[in-house]
């Protein structure tokens, strides 16, 4: 690895310190399961590593307050798919959560590096779209909050600014029964990227959303409100329906898989995710 | 890059090294305090060869900065063996025939200690999952997996 400068910032107001004084010499430093890799690779050259492992004022818990599951920007994979509030409500984040790399990498990768590493194969990434979770920044300039669809702006891209950082991630509390679910396809289980992966959730009244990640420069989201998709039954409406959702999205072709196979699973695994998040619904599940 | 003082417990004895920002905890391990056991080979997370437990957890030393550890507790495979001798899960792939070239079964060894740290009566199916993140060009895993399976019966 190249030489680079190393900080462990106490507070969130040093590490902004460090982040306006380096701009983009600066990386942040949370689990390390992507950015030690890319510090390896070479792929980035930063001139200081600044670690927020030690930013009290950064949580690696997760908490509920005013209708939202508010998850830590420390939180790591592994505590957050054993988590019962996120078990209960976001099954889907679980599911994902739970696939990512190995126990290893889980237990130190974090949801909130997951989400700035902006992988267009990113496997909690669908979830947090169908959940539409929102994420909060701070920065020299205070804070803001944006919509996980507002952040991911392309491979390995964000809109965070580099004189922000991700303080935690928040998940709207259901307040109508819905059921959800995740699914994906890889060539083998545990440590490998997703071919394709995808997220569902159906509410009670009918609403139906799909996320699919691994298809597109950033995962897609779409969302049926007839209520169509939700009822279950296979017609050639919502089979066509299906297909235009689908068609939004552009796979390529790459080690992992070809066009015509992703576009092949993704319209078999989203009938799979839809009939278990209905499944899930029906249960009384979330 | 100035050497920065990181001061941790590995294998439950005191250490002060002083480590480079860029060096990671598996480098420190072998090239500073001379703990070999743990193996480097993928270097990017996927083949386990240099799992060691850092705070109690699993984790690939060849992902965390040398730095990151200050303060911490680290346990290599040379840490699992007590004075009454070689660990349960150690024993178990002895008995069990589990080493073939030998190379991936240090953080086999550690990944599984892991697990049954976590949960004494794993199913095969636990073992396969907490292992996933191991790999053994030898493909020994049948003999692996019955392993793990052997001292998680041991030890209950």
């Amino acid at each position: 690895m190249r030489p680079f400068a190393y900080a462990r910032p106490d507070t969130v107001e040093q590490a902004l310190d460090l982040l306006s004084e380096y701009a983009d010499d600066a990386r942040l430093l949370a689990g390390g399961t992507d950015v030690i890799v890319r510090l390896r690779t070479g792929h980035i050259r930063p001139a200081i590593v600044v670690d927020v492992k030690r930013i009290t004022g950064l949580r690696a818990d997760i908490v509920e307050t005013d209708g939202v599951l508010r998850i830590g920007a420390r939180a790591v994979m592994a505590d957050i798919s054993a988590d019962g509030r996120v078990q209960r409500h976001f099954p889907a984040l679980v599911e994902s959560a739970r696939v990512v790399g190995s126990v290893q990498i889980r237990n130190r990768a974090t949801l909130a590096g997951n989400i700035c590493n902006a992988s267009p194969a990113a496997d909690t990434a669908p979830a947090l779209l169908v959940y539409g979770a929102t994420l909060n920044l701070v920065g020299t300039g205070g804070r803001r909050r944006v919509p996980i669809a507002g952040f991911l702006a392309g491979p390995g891209r964000t809109t965070l600014q580099p004189h922000e950082l991700v303080e935690s991630i928040d998940l709207p509390l259901p307040r109508i029964a819905a059921g959800s679910a995740f699914g994906r396809v890889t060539r083998r289980w545990g440590v490998d990227l997703a071919t394709v992966n995808l997220s569902c959730v159906v509410t009670e009244a009918g609403v139906t959303r799909f996320a699919y990640g691994a298809v597109a420069p950033t995962p897609v989201l779409v969302q049926d409100e007839s209520g169509l998709l939700a009822g279950g039954a296979e017609s050639d409406a919502s089979r066509l329906l299906l297909d235009r959702f689908i068609a939004q999205t552009s796979p390529r072709s790459d080690l992992r898989g070809g066009r015509d196979y992703r576009l092949a699973m993704l319209s078999v695994m989203s009938r799979r995710v839809l009939a278990t998040s209905i499944q899930r619904l029906h249960a009384g599940e979330v | 890059m100035a050497a920065q003082g990181a001061t941790m417990r590995i294998n439950g004895q005191a250490h002060q090294v002083a480590v480079e920002p860029h060096h990671t905890l598996l480098q420190m391990l072998r090239d500073q305090v001379g703990l070999t056991g743990t193996k480097e080979c993928c270097s990017q997370g996927e083949c386990g060869a240099c799992t060691v437990l850092l705070n109690g957890q699993a984790v690939d030393a060849c992902l965390v900065l040398a730095v990151e550890a200050d303060g911490g507790e680290v346990v290599t495979i040379e840490g699992l063996a007590g004075p009454g001798g070689l660990d349960p899960v150690q024993q178990a792939f002895v008995e069990t025939g589990a080493v073939q070239c030998g190379f991936c079964i240090p953080g086999m060894v550690v990944a599984a200690r892991d697990l049954l740290n976590r949960n004494p009566d794993p199913t095969e199916a636990d073992v396969k999952e907490a292992l996933a993140g191991n790999l053994c060009r030898c493909a020994a895993y049948q003999r692996i997996i019955a392993a793990v399976l052997s001292a998680a019966r041991a030890e209950r």
